[in-house]
């Protein structure tokens, strides 16, 4: 990155209050994201979600953000009004949801919905933006989008759902894209499909993308860095073509514990975790 | 394939059909599928959601009884209905452990069901053995499925499908719904006791890499069809010829560029 980073994360926390307890889930987190690809990954709980969240300010009502510093180009994101993250919410950074049978209005016609992201204009007719609308459907490689437009969201496949949700994301042209596991609800050539549609947005438009998930290869193959979380902390931060030789013992079991074909008959190593984990 | 003789396999299939739906709606869910799974083999199938290898799961076990076809299990014939003694002979482990135990019920009272059902007296020795085989152990007995780990709710589902000591496993995804780390425990713990008990098994995945890991041979389905099958030993030396398979292949080695461009023709058709 010989740019300045889009954004910059430094020594983020987030807490939540519980009957019982405080729960840490973020503890400590620093990082920076340029006009690359940069995935987080790590298992349910590691606080990997919740960093995304954080960053546009989405975390539940019971949490707590600090951090000494959140900065989104010249915004202070941790400083930030809520009016003022109207703003970069959906047109300066966007976030893709994991599943699209739970993040679309199930009771809203595609079209609409995707027009609903058109930044606020008086001058764009209802014609202009049904005509943005289906240039985006076909940007996510739509093959029919006059019919898409018109469906509901439980008349789409889930492939379907996802590239709706990009084109949705996409409608405002966000610098940051924030992808929660945009891609664990799709079958494995549907996904090829969506990756390569998010790959060709960051190598045309030049926006950063975090990608949050839980599968190693997927990020070691996708990804120009990556972030390996750990009980709210990074525990190692690689280039993804050298996650393979990761250093780190939480990273290479969770690497050793992928069954692989070729791996028939043999035990599959399982993690064993390291109470020191937590505190280095 | 040899192997896959239908006389003395353990579950023949023979021109499965199941559809849903009438008229203009009508879908073959699964078109005419036939294999043969070996006693003691673990059988693989695979394919994309909505490719119907569910669906034969659900009407090998009986859950779906609208199916037509010849389906033989342990050389008795089915048929749509099945009886009691069927399902001590067959049980079946799902995908979402949260969707897939009854959240009021204690372990106890989830594996002491299919006892009662079928008159079984020994429940507490049965109880104790079965959550042993399973690695969780009689501590667990008393407690209620939001107190338990994902992995350690589908090692409940896994108790509650072999309490009544079947002879056939049906697997459908059992691994999908958990962390890659918990995965590995579940698989060893499926590969164990698979041997221990001499199980039949069929494990439905999406994951190439997963069935490669358990099974002898595989069936590559898409659009309610087998498409072929294979030994495992031919994803090993990259053979396969089908080029869905040799997709579904690539893809599971992780992100290509240059294979997804074609997958972006594909669907731009």
């Amino acid at each position: 990155m010989s740019e300045s980073p889009q954004l910059l994360v430094e020594d983020l926390h987030v807490r939540f209050r519980t009957p019982q307890r405080m729960v840490h889930a973020v503890r400590g987190v620093s990082f920076s994201v340029g006009r690359e690809k940069v995935g987080i990954v790590g298992e349910s709980g590691s606080g990997k979600s919740q960093t995304g969240r954080a960053i546009l300010k989405l975390t539940p009502p019971n949490g707590t953000v600090s951090a000494k510093r959140l900065q989104f180009q010249e915004l202070d994101i941790a400083g930030a009004s809520e009016r003022e993250m109207l703003k970069v919410r959906g047109s300066r950074i966007s976030m893709i949801m994991q599943d699209p049978k739970y993040a679309l209005d199930p009771v809203m016609r595609v079209g609409a919905q995707i027009a609903e992201a058109i930044p606020e204009s008086p001058r764009t007719s209802a014609a202009e933006k049904r005509d943005k609308v289906m240039a985006m459907l076909e940007a996510v490689h739509i093959r029919n989008p006059a019919r898409v437009h018109d469906l509901y969201p439980h008349e789409v496949s889930g492939g379907m759902g996802q590239r709706i949700m990009i084109a949705m994301m996409l409608m405002a042209d966000p610098d940051l894209l924030i992808a929660d596991e945009p891609t664990s609800a799709l079958d494995v050539t549907v996904r090829m499909q969506v990756l390569a549609i998010l790959d060709d947005l960051v190598t045309r438009r030049g926006l950063g993308l975090i990608f949050i998930s839980h599968d190693l290869n997927l990020v070691a193959t996708f990804c120009d860095r990556v972030l390996i979380m750990y009980a709210g902390r990074i525990v190692e931060e690689c280039a993804a073509a050298d996650l393979q030789n990761a250093k780190h013992p939480y990273t290479r079991g969770l690497l050793a514990s992928l069954p692989r074909i070729g791996s028939r008959h043999q035990k599959l190593a399982v993690l064993n975790r390291d109470p020191a984990w937590l505190n280095d | 394939m040899t192997d896959s003789t239908p006389e003395n396999a353990m579950i023949s299939v023979r021109d499965l059909r199941v559809s849903f739906g009438s008229g203009a709606g009508l879908v073959h869910a699964v078109d005419g599928v036939s294999f043969n799974v070996q006693p003691g083999e673990t059988y693989g199938l695979v394919g994309e959601s909505g490719c119907g290898k569910s669906t034969i799961l659900r009407a090998l076990c009986g859950l779906n009884p609208n199916w037509s076809g010849d389906v033989t299990i342990g050389g008795e014939a089915m048929t749509p209905v099945r009886t009691r003694s069927f399902y001590r002979r067959v049980q079946m482990v799902f995908q979402d452990p949260y969707g897939s135990l009854h959240p009021r019920h204690t372990v106890n009272t989830t594996l002491t069901e299919p006892l009662k059902i079928h008159g079984i007296g020994d429940a507490d020795e049965r109880i104790t053995r079965v959550l042993v085989q399973v690695g969780l152990g009689p501590a667990f007995r008393y407690r209620y499925p939001h107190q338990l780990s994902g992995g350690q709710r589908q090692r409940l589902a896994i108790a509650r499908a072999l309490i009544l000591e079947p002879q056939v496993l049906l697997l459908d995804e059992p691994t999908s719904a958990l962390d890659v780390s918990v995965q590995a425990e579940i698989l060893n713990l499926l590969v164990d006791l698979r041997e221990r008990l001499g199980l039949t098994c069929i494990l439905v995945s999406h994951d190439l890499a997963v069935v490669a890991h358990m099974c002898d041979r595989l069936g590559v389905m898409n659009a309610g069809k087998m498409l072929e099958e294979l030994p495992v030993t031919a994803l090993e030396d990259d053979s396969p010829t089908h080029p869905y398979t040799r997709q579904l292949l690539a893809a599971s080695l992780g992100y290509d560029r240059r294979l997804a461009s074609t997958a972006v023709e594909d669907i731009e058709g």
